[in-house]
């Protein structure tokens, strides 16, 4: 009788909830599990990016968040620099950065414009992406 | 004196020295799941099946299964006095009430989990395994220390989870902590059909979507278990009883029988729905 009247206003069960609940905080507690997964998805995502723009990867936040009913990926990643030169010869000599997140081959390169750009980016502060770095 | 008599001819004549025994532990993260009730239940039915069973209860200071057992006048040593060697493990085995092939190994009640010492923990197990066909190990709540020293010796881990939230996480932790060496199994303890039908509580399925372990058997949320709990005596013990025959049917798979898993049946219909199928239609 009491199902039926929930069942009316239109409530789900309370198992479903219970379902629903058990669904992400699991998710949640999984991704407290693995730090490894969280850096595997934030390295990824960066890369991604940067192909398109220049970021500043020591600044990258990514946190996963409860909503109401979903788990959020928030990435807070700042941007340096929105033209990024394609098959600019670099003319900086070639630094070993130390690189703990990945061991891609071409991360040393990504790396070292980074760096520059950040350099300028840092001295002029003009451009409005450069304030997110900060 | 006597005690020890029996229990050295039982290892002496029905323990092969080539076979060791299984030491299961049961275990859940989550207090009050119903580890105890279980250990004292599945030891009960696997020793009517003609095993020699010996429970350990690993809960130091919090001890139970002595009094599940209805053995609790009867204990004069425990699991510690065995560690440290203030008693042999002859003088601390307490004999069943009901069969001879069960013992039980109590925990000190006046100690801490934190006093015992988990290599001798584990080299108590292997010995134990050597005289006995199952070693049960009921685990403590929580997953300190000690957890760790109930899991300590043990190769084999059931994992007991009731239909709620809380309890299924803590299970899906504690199986992560375990890792893939326990091969843990799934006892549901607690379970109210009559509610899961109504979309109450969540089902067996809904569980083990989650958990995604190899289930045991289901237990029903069943009265009988505080009144036998009352009197000191498993519900294991009336095999006639549903409950009684799903822990046997549990010791059965346990066993390696290729038995279904127990599952609570369907409840009877309740006022409620008999007063309303007086206005609608019957069903059959
Ligand atoms: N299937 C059941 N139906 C009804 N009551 C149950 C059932 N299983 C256990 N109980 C009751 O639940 C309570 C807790 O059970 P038990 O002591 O076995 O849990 P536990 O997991 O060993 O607890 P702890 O974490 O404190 O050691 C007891 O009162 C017991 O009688
Ligand atoms: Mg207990």
């Amino acid at each position: 009788m009491i199902d039926f009247l929930k069942r009316l206003f239109g409530q789900s069960s309370s198992s479903t909830t219970a379902k629903e609940r058990l669904r992400l905080v699991l998710m949640t507690d999984h991704l407290e599990l693995s730090p490894e997964l969280i850096e595997a998805m934030k390295r990824d995502l960066v890369d991604v990016i940067s192909r398109h723009v220049e970021v500043d990867r020591d600044k990258i936040e990514v946190n996963f968040e409860r909503q109401d009913s979903a788990l959020a990926l928030l990435a807070n990643i700042p941007i340096l620099s929105v033209s990024r030169p394609i098959g600019n010869p670099t003319l900086v000599p070639v630094e070993t950065v130390p690189s703990p997140t990945a061991p891609d081959v071409a991360q040393p390169r990504v790396r070292k414009r980074r760096r520059r750009a950040a350099k300028k980016a840092a001295a002029t502060s003009v451009a409005p992406a450069s304030a997110a770095a900060q | 004196m006597q005690q020890t008599q029996i229990v050295q001819d039982e290892v002496q004549s029905s323990a092969p020295a080539h076979r060791l025994g299984r030491a299961i532990v049961l275990t859940s993260g989550k207090g009050g799941v119903g580890k105890t009730t279980t250990t004292a239940n599945l030891g009960t039915a696997l020793a009517h099946r003609g095993a020699r069973v010996v429970l350990v209860d690993a809960d130091v200071g919090l001890r139970n299964l002595d009094i599940v057992l209805g053995l609790e006048s009867r204990v004069k040593h425990h699991l510690l006095d065995v560690l440290e060697e203030r008693a042999s493990l002859d003088e601390a085995l307490v004999p069943g009430k009901h069969s001879e092939q069960l013992f039980l190994l109590a925990a000190a009640q006046s100690r801490e989990k934190d006093e015992v010492d988990a290599a001798k923990m584990k080299a108590l197990i292997s010995s134990l395994r050597e005289r006995f066909d199952y070693v049960l190990i009921d685990c403590p709540a929580g997953i300190e220390l000690g957890f760790r020293n109930a899991v300590a010796g043990a190769d084999e881990a059931i994992v007991i989870c009731t239909p709620e939230v809380a309890a299924v996480r803590d299970v899906d932790r504690v199986v992560g902590l375990l890792g893939n060496r326990f091969r843990p199994q799934l006892v549901i303890n607690r379970l109210r059909p009559n509610l899961v039908k109504k979309g109450k509580m969540l089902s067996v399925e809904d569980v083990n979507a989650i958990l995604r372990l190899p289930l045991l058997g289901v237990i029903a949320d069943e009265p009988d278990i505080i009144v036998t709990t009352n009197r000191g005596e498993p519900l294991a013990l009336r095999k006639d009883t549903p409950t009684g025959a799903a822990y046997h049917a549990i010791a059965a798979r346990v066993a390696g029988e290729d038995v279904p898993a127990p599952m609570p049946a369907a409840p009877k219909v309740t006022i409620l729905e008999r007063v309303g199928s007086l206005f609608g239609a019957r069903r059959a």
